[in-house]
């Protein structure tokens, strides 16, 4: 029996299981994009049967850590870009368990950069969630990795010389095997990728554009923009990596021109997930390895019994 | 020259396969009842490079690597690179022979092998030779060897060479090599032994041997070990199934020895990015409930400094290894220093709430790394055992029985779903993860999947349910009960810790060390209470929380004390100083840094000339630093 009965609990799921009851209440600006964020993922989770005590949520640094704070679910707030090396570990410990991933676009594309190329190439199953509001927020409206060239802070007060990140076409490099963008200003379609990103069996990376109203002032609030799945103007098939690097360059480009184009870019359902990878080759166990540590019964091996003999 | 004891180099380049020859050659000695201890010396190099192992066999017991040497086997090296005299590097291929004449013994032997080595282009050899007194054999190892097999063989004849000249049964080694080798390499290699062997016997009148080999009987079965092996074996038996790690000498051991053996077990391991993300994976499985661990040297355990502070604010049981190597920065990577001691105390941000235990040999290694996965699961707090290439390279024997242990997979204060139910919880029924009050500062955990124990965790202070709280009070409270657990743990380790005392205990004087220097003080002990100076020593394996009273006690009892470590500044002893607040007056320093670990007779030395005497100590191989005061 598991020790977990919360993994894989059979039961109607209510969104407001999400919300703490009494405090704390989310401290976040009047219009920003975060709450759009909160709001698509109260409400994806229960579609996709997952209940707060089978979700681990693993934050970074920022307004986007404070998600943790609003979603009642195991979670763990970590620090500076460090959520994906916690939050992949935490998925091979205990499988059954659903991680989500979620950061800042300093946090994920900048500071955790390399975990999240990292991440990506090894196509852990997991969601990751980037709070990508084109600044720094929290420290109050420095450049970040997606700021647009030119961008004026106070940390570069003749605008930034340096061209931003594009986050879809690092990802699809990098090896991620589901990639979107959606926007807090469009709530529905954000739910339902939310969903299918969580649904997909490996890395699923959602650039999600989070208006910020106080800080990034000049930055388009993202509308009106553009499903690319459903507009009659794109006829693109998600599947064909191809099709898909060129829409993400023009989706990136279009972005700073204040055209916002979002929709899924890239799945590859066939690719095995990193667990399934690493079963492949005899490097993890087809139990999870949590429920070992809770069982009673387990007889232990001993260093004594089965390597001592080469030294002697 | 001592007969009793036979310390045998050979020399050669990287990559030539002298580490696993003389594995092979001093577990040959182990199984035929001698103590053995070994000594590598190597550079940062895949291919060429001047290297060498000693092995040191005596039939009682052998704690260090001893005093220079006394029989050389010097070999070629394949690889050299530079020939010419003036090269940066010098000339590479006559290095064999010519870097290891210093520390060679009065009368000892030297075989080289004269196919590849030519001692013209060793400065002043012959007069060397005469002076010293060496019995010298030159032998073509390398033609003998390509004759019977291939080039690279001729470390085994050079070792048919040694058994020939030091009496050594043949049959110990060839026994060896039939386990060790695989079929196609075994016939020739088993040749060319033989013809090194009789070689000797039909050249040279071995009857009477220049040296001998002692003989002697274990009284139980023995492991031929290193720290990094006893490490390894610790945390297996500790039920560690979950390793994350990023490659660098000297840490790479334990990670090699993890990697290979967890799949095994079903366990994971996990080579990632970097050492941040080491460090947070391992974090990332023990928050669910995994054993789990990581480590690194200097540079490498610098980038786990934040998530070292996450893991103690969350307080996520972690261990993590850090094997030091000489600094600053990339220092000597392939050489021992024992300098990071305050890098791993201090590092990250806050006030540290962090064990730190440094095993002084390889059965302490064992002990202390199972001590380390209980004090960090049993108390939620990261815990981490610092060593060296003093003690992650050099192998010793071991008695097996020392490793006939139960495991161990408990993973300490973590509730069941049923005794979640009767704790406290926030109205909307969030886990009181990090409570108040709790038994030796400990707030038991639950684990994610677990119903009934959903909770926060977070960098930031929190609150009893974990929400991120700057109130003062909560933060007084979470504070102090974190605290507390050092000195729940420094209670645990009072009653049964890991400091060793050596020597009489009415000893007049003091030495004070901590780490992989502590069979060599103990030798050093010996050697000087032999010689008329009542001295004893301490080896501290418990830096935190400091065992005060133990050391005080110990000062206390003496009336002056020398502080040996590997530094440049003392940090042990000022370490020490701090922590007592007291005895200032009488701690002076013996330090050696300059990459190669303390011989037994620098420490006899520097503490009859400084500490006896007051005179001056010759050469600058090692430093004294008097006491500086409180």
């Amino acid at each position: 029996m598991s020790a977990f009965s919360a993994i894989g609990e059979d039961r109607e799921i209510d969104r407001d299981e999400y919300t703490p009851e009494i405090e704390p209440q989310p401290t976040w600006c009047p219009g920003c994009g975060d709450f759009g964020v909160l709001k698509s993922l109260k409400g994806a989770l229960p579609e996709v049967g997952r209940t707060p005590e089978e979700t681990l949520l693993v934050t970074g640094i920022g307004c986007s850590g404070k998600l943790n704070s609003y979603l009642d679910s195991y979670g763990f707030h970590t620090i500076h870009g460090r959520s994906l090396p916690v939050a992949r570990a935490a998925k091979l410990a205990n499988p059954g368990v659903e991680v989500i991933a979620a950061g800042g676009d300093g946090d994920g594309y900048g500071i955790g950069g390399n975990h999240f190329v990292h991440t990506a190439r090894e196509n852990h199953d997991m969601t990751y969630i980037v709070f990508n509001n084109e600044i720094f927020g929290l420290t109050k409206g420095q450049t970040s990795p997606t700021s647009p060239k030119g961008h004026k802070s106070k940390t570069q007060p003749h605008g930034s010389a340096k061209t931003p990140i594009r986050p879809l076409s690092m990802s699809l490099t990098s090896g991620a095997s589901f990639v979107a963008r959606t926007a807090a200003v469009n709530p529905n379609q954000a739910q339902r990728i939310l969903k299918e990103a969580m649904e997909h069996d490996g890395f699923a990376h959602v650039d999600f554009l989070t208006q910020c109203p106080t800080w990034n002032k000049d930055a388009k609030q993202y509308v009106p923009y553009t499903d690319i799945n459903e507009s009659d103007d794109y006829d693109f098939d998600p599947t064909d990596r191809a099709e898909a690097q060129e829409l993400m360059r023009e989706t990136e480009d279009k972005l700073y021109e204040g055209e916002v184009l979002t929709g899924v870019y890239y799945r590859d359902d066939d690719r095995p997930s990193y667990q399934q990878e690493k079963q492949e080759i005899g490097e993890m166990p087809d139990e999870p390895l949590a429920e070992r540590y809770f069982d009673d019964d387990y007889e232990w091996e001993r260093s004594f019994d089965q390597f001592i003999d080469k030294h002697k | 020259m001592s007969h009793d004891e036979l310390i045998w180099r050979i020399a050669g380049g990287s990559g030539d396969g002298i580490a696993s020859t003389s594995q092979n050659f001093a577990k040959a000695l182990m199984r035929s009842g001698l103590h053995v201890f070994t000594h590598r010396h190597y550079p940062s190099r895949i291919r060429g490079g001047h290297t060498y192992v000693e092995v040191r066999a005596s039939a009682d017991p052998v704690k260090s690597r001893g005093d220079g040497y006394n029989f050389l086997l010097a070999l070629g090296d394949s690889f050299a690179r530079n020939p010419q005299e003036d090269a940066y590097y010098g000339n590479e291929e006559a290095k064999p022979l010519a870097e290891n004449l210093d520390e060679l013994r009065e009368g000892g032997v030297i075989v080289y092998d004269s196919g590849l080595l030519d001692p013209s282009e060793v400065p002043n050899f012959d007069e060397r030779v005469e002076e010293n007194d060496w019995h010298v054999y030159d032998i073509d190892l390398r033609s003998l060897a390509r004759e019977q097999g291939r080039e690279v063989m001729r470390n085994t004849a050079g070792v048919g060479v040694t058994c020939a000249i030091t009496g050594i049964p043949l049959s110990a080694i060839e026994e060896l090599m039939r386990d060790a080798m695989p079929e196609k390499i075994l016939e020739p290699n088993v040749d060319i032994l033989e013809t090194g062997y009789d070689i000797v016997n039909e050249e040279y009148d071995v009857d009477a041997p220049d040296i001998s080999v002692p003989t002697g009987e274990h009284d139980e079965e023995q492991l031929l070990m290193s720290g990094s092996d006893a490490i390894a074996y610790g945390a297996i038996d500790e039920g560690c199934r979950f390793i994350a790690g990023y490659p660098m000498t000297p840490w790479t051991e334990v990670f090699t020895i993890m990697s290979q053996n967890l799949p095994e077990l079903g366990g994971i391991s996990e080579q990632v990015e970097d050492e941040i993300a080491a460090a947070a994976l391992a974090i990332g499985a023990s928050h669910m409930g995994v054993k789990s661990m990581s480590g690194s040297s200097g540079g490498g355990f610098a980038l786990m400094g934040e998530p070292l502070g996450l893991a103690e604010m969350t307080e996520t049981p972690l261990v993590l290894i850090e094997a030091m190597r000489a600094g600053p920065s990339t220092g000597m990577p392939t050489k021992p220093e024992q300098a990071d001691l305050e890098h791993v105390l201090y590092t990250s941000q806050g006030d540290s709430q962090r064990v730190v235990l440094a095993p002084g040999t390889v059965a302490e290694a064992y002990e202390a790394s199972r001590r380390a996965f209980q004090l960090a699961y049993g108390y939620q707090i990261p815990t981490m055992i610092i060593y060296d290439q003093k003690l992650s390279g050099e192998l010793t024997n071991v008695p097996a029985s020392h490793f006939d242990r139960e495991p161990n997979g408990d993973i300490g204060m973590t509730l069941t779903e049923d005794e979640l139910a009767d704790q406290p919880h926030t109205a909307d029924g969030k886990f009181h993860r990090f409570q108040h009050e709790g038994e030796n500062g400990v707030s038991p955990r639950s684990v994610p999947g677990q119903k009934g124990g959903h909770f926060l965790a977070t960098g930031n202070e929190h609150n009893p349910a974990g929400h991120i709280s700057e109130d003062p009070d909560n933060r007084v409270a979470q504070m102090n009960r974190r605290q507390r657990k050092l000195d729940a743990i420094r209670a645990d380790l009072d009653d049964d810790g890991l400091l060793v005392e050596h020597g009489p205990e009415d000893a007049e004087y003091g030495i004070l060390t901590f780490g992989s220097q502590q069979g060599t003080v103990e030798e050093a002990v010996d050697r000087l209470n032999d010689d008329g100076t009542s001295v004893k020593a301490l080896s501290v394996a418990e830096l935190a929380p400091y065992p005060v009273e133990a050391v005080r006690a110990f000062l206390d009892s003496v009336e002056e004390a020398l502080v040996v470590e590997m530094n440049a500044s003392a940090q042990f002893r000022g370490l020490t100083q701090k922590e007592l607040g007291t005895h200032g007056e009488m701690l002076s320093s013996l330090l050696k840094y300059n990459g190669n670990p303390f011989e037994p007779a620098e420490i006899v030395e520097g503490f009859s000339t400084k500490i006896v005497e007051d005179g001056e100590l010759p050469g600058n191989e090692t430093k004294f630093v008097p006491a500086a005061g409180d």
